[in-house]
């Protein structure tokens, strides 16, 4: 009797971390499917849409890569990922660590207002920042949203650094003070090289944010050769109304399950980071 | 020689004066982020604020105040307060349905079963995926000839034949007629928003303590008593948090509907984002573009609202 209890608990587990896992990666599965058909297996809708009906082809896969313009938007957001994230962690580690030691009090209000700015969706600001874009010469150039990104980035890794760098001892910088350091001194000899790990976390994540934007980077930049992959991809590489979907599908497929990877990794510091407020106050 | 050393001691001396004077160190180390964000958050927001009141376009870039004008007219267009009204419907519907799928979706992945960070890796898919790409694979699925949903449908003879219960028709045509439209972009935002508010309620649950858990069994309360007398109360907090997330995620967002109909059929899955996107750059209407993107301003001072109030409650706590 224990057993089958036990057992219909079991099925019962696994059965909806299968839905859920479907649901989830249905659209993936998709694109998985799709990247490799042919265009005659894949156009005829009496054919059973989940089986190669033709052997599958890697035809797609070339086009994209050669004939588009997809590796130009891979270099772009490439180019615009890591400018963001070395200012990103130039302004932000410096803010997170006054935030989280040296302004006390009045430093736990500032974090909550900077936490604040992360909330402000781009979808608010495009606007007038594409009047700011354009009288600074910047529009049209994917410098411009090397410009901006940060405004995205700079609240959400101030944040999660502030919640790393409260967790190192302090006792570890008083130690260092009383051998003779400074206190910028015991920040850059004793806690930067503890906070590496949240450094490297902040890092993939700032990286991807600048890949999932997209109000910014489809309002200032028009041209081809400047856009990236969140927004090159859903309007160029559709021509018309002619929709190269195994093209397309291989395009999403291998931007996602690379970046599904990162965000797997550093899950835990992100939830971390996301329940600090709730959890410590 | 001398006097060059005590030069350099004196010069050292003072250098780490002003490196150990935490009031000075803490205000240079935040200076230059909030310089970033003044000016370009606080500023750009004040310059959405002034156009909403003037007559600004892309090609005139002279400033004339005309008061309340802008709002005056955007009210008036139908495809204004339908945008209003879907970003509002859309938000609470898919905020009810993430809120019990991802308690149920927490408990799940607080239990220990084999492949677990497989799944974890799948049903966070959505969520690390950049938005505009996912939609994409959804555009697709939902394709209004080859959607293989419509396929499995055929094949269990539930559409395209007569009498079938979906139809008689070969597709269902997901992105053409209004209900279903709306429903798959709130079926997005609910796909996309899952994993997020799943994890963070995770989170919750692994830090109620566990001796709370063993107590409460010992004293004989079942699975359910549990969850809805112990968890669900303890996690409420962190919940709020999620539903935050959630909340200024979709309501911000206009990937979905940009890439997904379009606003379509005609205008009817507009929401806000997309509208003030199609009104403020691609027909250069800047005044009536900010003016539209302003209304989603109330929204997010009352989670802000909200946000301040909860961190001082846990604060004094």
């Amino acid at each position: 009797m224990k057993n089958i209890i036990h057992w219909t608990k079991r099925v019962i587990l696994y059965g909806a971390v299968g839905i859920f896992c479907f649901f989830s990666a249905s659209p993936f599965i998709w694109m998985v499917i799709t990247m490799f058909k042919q265009d005659r297996d894949l156009y005829r809708s009496a054919n059973n849409p989940f089986l190669y009906n033709l052997s599958p082809t890697l035809d797609h896969l070339r086009l994209l890569l050669v004939q588009t313009n997809f590796p130009v938007f891979l270099r772009n957001s490439v180019f615009i990922g890591v400018l963001v994230v070395l200012i990103t962690l130039v302004i932000s580690i410096p803010a997170a660590y006054s935030l989280a030691r040296l302004a006390g009090r009045w430093g736990e209000r500032a974090g909550i207002g900077i936490f604040l700015v992360y909330l402000v969706p781009p979808t608010l600001l495009f606007i007038p920042l594409s009047r700011v874009v354009v009288s600074l010469g910047l529009n049209n150039s994917l410098w411009s949203l090397v410009l901006v990104y940060p405004t995205i980035t700079i609240p959400f890794s101030t944040w999660l650094l502030m919640g790393f760098f409260k967790s190192i001892p302090k006792d570890l910088e008083e130690a260092a003070r009383v051998d003779g350091y400074s206190r910028l001194m015991s920040f850059i000899k004793v806690v930067m090289p503890l906070s590496i790990s949240g450094v490297v976390a902040v890092t993939a994540f700032t990286f991807t944010l600048t890949l999932h934007e997209f109000v910014y980077a489809l309002a200032f930049v028009t041209s081809s050769a400047q856009r990236t992959i969140s927004v090159g991809v859903p309007t160029e590489l559709v021509r018309g109304d002619v929709f190269y979907w195994q093209s397309l599908m291989a395009a999403a497929a291998i931007v996602a399950i690379p970046v599904g990877l990162i965000y797997n990794i550093f899950l835990d510091r992100l939830v971390a980071g996301f329940t600090m407020g709730a959890v410590k106050g | 020689m001398e006097n060059h050393a005590t030069q350099n001691r004196k010069w050292s001396g003072r250098f780490r004066y002003w490196t150990d004077r935490e009031d000075i160190l803490s205000s240079l180390f935040l200076f230059p982020a909030v310089i970033y964000i003044v000016a370009l958050v606080g500023v750009p927001f004040l310059i959405a604020v002034a156009f909403s009141f003037t007559d600004v376009t892309a090609g005139n870039t002279s400033l004339n105040f005309t008061g309340l004008d802008n709002f005056r007219a955007i009210l008036k267009t139908p495809q204004f307060s339908q945008s209003l009204k879907n970003t509002i419907s859309f938000t609470i519907i898919s905020q009810i349905i993430i809120i019990i799928l991802a308690n149920i979706l927490a408990l799940v992945l607080s239990m220990d079963f084999k492949g677990k960070w497989f799944a974890r890796f799948l049903i966070m898919l959505p969520w690390a995926t950049p938005i505009a790409l996912g939609t994409i694979g959804w555009l697709w699925l939902l394709d209004s000839k080859f959607s293989p949903i419509d396929w499995t449908f055929r094949y269990l003879h539930l559409l395209g034949e007569p009498d079938a219960l979906l139809g008689d028709t070969k597709n269902l045509f997901y992105l053409g007629r209004l209900e279903l439209a709306k429903a798959s972009i709130i079926l997005i935002y609910v796909w996309r928003m899952l994993p997020l508010s799943a994890v963070i309620l995770m989170a919750g649950l692994t830090s109620i303590p566990q001796d709370l858990l063993d107590q409460a069994d010992v004293d004989g309360a079942g699975f359910w008593r549990i969850l809805f007398q112990i968890k669900l109360p303890l996690i409420l907090p962190i919940m709020s948090i999620a539903v935050l997330f959630s909340i200024i995620f979709t309501v911000g967002d206009m990937a979905v509907v940009y890439v997904l109909t379009r606003g379509g059929p005609v205008y009817y899955t507009q929401v806000l984002p997309t509208w003030a996107y199609y009104k403020g750059i691609e027909s250069g209407a800047l005044a009536e573009g900010a003016a539209t993107a302003l209304f989603l301003f109330p929204v997010l001072l009352a989670v802000a609202i909200f946000v301040l109030r909860f961190s001082r409650r846990t604060e004094v706590t």
